[in-house]
């Protein structure tokens, strides 16, 4: 099962690697890592997508406890949360297909960000299953270049941080 | 007060209360050096950086102080890289400075660079690269703080070269800011009051006592727990010495090579009290099959222990320190009389299996040697054991009743760690003698220490178990693997001339009546001394489990009777 983590962690040099070195050195099954600023000045925010049972999901949570940079860890799985992912997307796009696309885009609420003379570049923003469907839906066009950002999550409604109500 | 980076390291560890420190010089910590005489803190040259790690090692375990290594950028931090994993393994607080190549030089694979922080990520509990003299004097005081605290460990600080010249103002922080760092929490009453409440409910209670009994000087308790509810006492490997093994309650080490009743005990229990023990798989075998009819209750230090390798029925994250003296009293007095009964009568088929009780046997046994070192000593010294056959019988035969009184690499199993080990342990604790007790494969593995005791005038005696073989592998060649002996059998010196080339008196002996009298003379002679004991080359360590079977299955010994 996919589980979801959120990781606070001092923006230091070398703390990604400790991080990414934990996950290799245990084993760890990881589906996606962002990584990116909080609202904190010198604390960034990391959310992991892990694989396993609940079992590696409680050894990942306190083997991340235990790096000394880290200073906060939430499994929100199993929390109200708002999950979102970038993509973007080049597909071919001849005279023929243009206009196909451009429809797709818009049911997909999605966005025409680059249009060249044989491509358009696509951004789509949502939960995972909408993009995967998207990029399903562009693939027979011919997908010549994507990139995704992976999972980023966050607590819904509080006041407060995400799952500060649950940290350890 | 404007100090060097050098100056800043020397007055940091005066005031962390270093006063010794193992290394070896080089070009990325000349300024080190340079500084180092200004300051009261002995310096002990080593022969080898992998000694200096295992040094300051020994010198941690002895005493519960950090120990502090040094050494050169390059190949000076990377011969460190087997003694900070073995401290890491064990839970060792140390603190090893290395030199890196000026700041400049960084990243251009400049001469005798390496990526040591990188390279030491996962066998240190945290490390540190130094490239700004302003952070020196936090980062030291950092990491003490996490060598010693907590779950203890290595913390390797790697400074650039131009950082230990440049200058700055002085100030050594009172505390850390550290908002990442967790220490343990108090332990909430109502799960300390589940703990006593399961204990009190037992009928067959067992408790296993690991190294994290020692670590958090929590003997006293332990003891006090044990004689209340007469609960029978099983250690790890690294336990050894949390309660005295002439105790009639401690059972000694379970596991691969544990006695057979310490086995029949942690498989027949029904309450199973883990004390600062990682369930390592030496002592558990197959976890599926470990301890089936018993509850257990685990309380470690460190919070991910719980549940990594045996689930256990009750996880208590803590630390035993505070744990045991308030679990003492909850815990009814008992005298389980049936269950001690029951391990008793294992203890005596252990006991008639003792190849010790043979009277006829004329052989230069191992077991002989290290049971003659017990007596002749009565115990009263520290033993350092390398790692293999002799680890084991070591743990077996001599009967460790001294807090602190063992020092072995539990964890990791790093041979060649007993003479640098020692010289630590030596130095830490001069009032009292020191045993080396080692393999002839072992000991040629970190054999060029032997200058370093002499040029310390370390009084140790050594005993080297010499039989002639890589000797745990070739049992399990012998055992699992139709007997070929395939990289295994090892040409050796003739130890007694090696040591006696050094200035340190030496003996071979090849016969068990010269056992005694050997051991009587290393005691008679004042400073080091190396008894070589040429060994029965094939004897093997029993009882044994089977790599993947349940430890309850033994190979044991075969009763005389039944040996045709």
């Amino acid at each position: 099962m996919k589980h979801t983590l959120v990781a606070l962690m001092e923006d230091k040099p070398g703390v990604l690697n400790r991080v990414s070195g934990l996950f290799r050195r245990r084993n760890y099954n990881i589906e996606s890592l962002s990584v990116g600023h909080s609202e904190t000045p010198g604390i960034s925010r990391m959310t992991i997508v892990v694989n396993g049972d609940e079992r590696v999901v409680d050894q990942v949570v306190k083997q991340l406890e235990k790096l000394v940079n880290v200073t906060q860890v939430w499994n929100v799985t199993n929390m109200p949360t708002v999950v979102r992912e970038l993509a973007l997307i080049k597909v071919k796009a001849a005279h023929g297909t243009r206009s196909e696309i451009v429809e797709l885009v818009n049911i997909f609420r999605a966005r025409v960000v680059d249009v060249g003379a044989t491509s358009l570049t696509i951004e789509i923003t949502g939960p995972e299953d909408r993009v995967n469907s998207l990029i399903d839906l562009l693939r027979p066009f011919g997908i010549e270049e994507m990139a995704r950002t992976g999972r980023v999550a966050m607590v819904r409604g509080g006041n407060g941080k995400s799952g500060e109500a649950t940290s350890r | 007060m404007k100090l060097s980076g050098a100056q800043i390291v020397w007055e940091s560890l005066v005031r962390e209360g270093v006063k010794t420190v193992f290394g070896i010089s080089g070009g990325a910590v000349i300024h080190l050096y340079h500084a180092l005489p200004d300051y009261p803190i002995h310096h002990v040259l080593m022969r080898h950086e992998q000694g200096a790690a295992h040094a300051a090692d020994g010198y941690a375990r002895a005493t519960g102080q950090v120990g502090v290594c040094m050494a050169t950028s390059g190949p000076g931090a990377t011969n460190l890289v087997t003694g900070l994993a073995t401290a890491y393994m064990d839970s060792s607080p140390v603190v090893a400075i290395t030199g890196q190549v000026a700041t400049p030089f960084i990243g251009t694979d400049a001469f005798q660079e390496v990526d040591i922080t990188g390279i030491t990520l996962p066998i240190t509990k945290h490390n540190y690269l130094v490239t700004d003299v302003r952070e020196l004097a936090t980062v030291i005081k950092e990491a003490f703080y996490i060598a010693r605290t907590g779950r203890p460990g290595p913390v390797l600080i790697d400074i650039a070269k131009d950082v230990q010249a440049a200058q700055t103002e002085y100030v050594y922080p009172d505390e850390v800011n550290l908002p990442g760092y967790r220490l343990p929490r108090p332990v909430p009453v109502e799960q300390i009051r589940q703990i006593a409440e399961m204990i009190n409910a037992a009928t067959k209670p067992l408790i296993i006592a690991g190294h994290g009994v020692i670590l958090a000087g929590a003997e006293d308790a332990l003891l006090e727990l044990v004689e209340k509810a007469r609960i029978p006492v099983v250690t790890t490997l690294l336990g050894i010495s949390s309660i005295p093994e002439t105790h009639p309650l401690c059972l000694g080490m379970g596991g691969m090579h544990g006695e057979a009743h310490t086995n029949m005990a942690l498989s027949n229990a029904d309450l199973i009290v883990s004390l600062g023990c990682r369930f390592d798989d030496r002592l558990t075998g197959p976890v599926s099959h470990f301890a089936r009819q018993a509850r257990i209750v685990h309380v470690d230090v460190d919070a991910a222990e719980l549940g990594k390798n045996v689930r256990p029925d009750l996880a208590v994250a803590g630390d035993l320190r505070e744990v045991l003296p308030a679990l003492v009293p909850l815990v009814e007095p008992a005298d389980h009389a049936e269950w001690l009964e029951c391990i008793q009568e294992w203890r005596l088929d252990s006991a008639r299996r003792d190849i010790l009780n043979r009277e006829t046997d004329n052989r230069l046994l191992p077991q002989y040697v290290v049971r003659q070192i017990w007596q002749a000593t009565e115990g009263e010294v520290i033993v350092v054991s390398d790692v293999g056959q002799n680890q084991m019988w070591e743990a077996q035969y001599f009967f460790h009743h001294r807090r602190r009184g063992l020092i072995s690499s539990g964890g990791l199993g790093t041979m060649g760690f007993a003479l640098p080990a020692a010289i630590g342990v030596q130095m830490a604790r001069p009032d009292q003698q020191v045993w080396v007790t080692a393999g002839d494969g072992g000991f040629q593995m970190n054999i060029q220490e032997l200058a370093t005791v002499v040029q310390e005038k370390l009084p140790l005696k050594i005993a080297i178990l010499n039989n002639g073989y890589l000797g745990m592998v070739r049992q399990w060649q012998q055992l699992f693997f139709e007997g070929r002996y395939s990289g295994t059998p090892l040409l050796g010196p003739n130890f007694a001339k090696v040591a006696e080339a050094y200035g340190i008196p030496g003996l071979r002996v090849c016969e068990k009546a010269e056992v005694v009298p050997a051991i009587q003379q290393a005691l008679a002679t004042p400073g080091p001394f190396l008894i070589d004991f040429l060994i029965e080359q094939e004897e093997n360590v029993y009882p044994m489990v089977a790599p993947g079977s349940p430890i309850c299955n033994m190979i044991r010994r075969p009763l005389e009777t039944e040996e045709v």
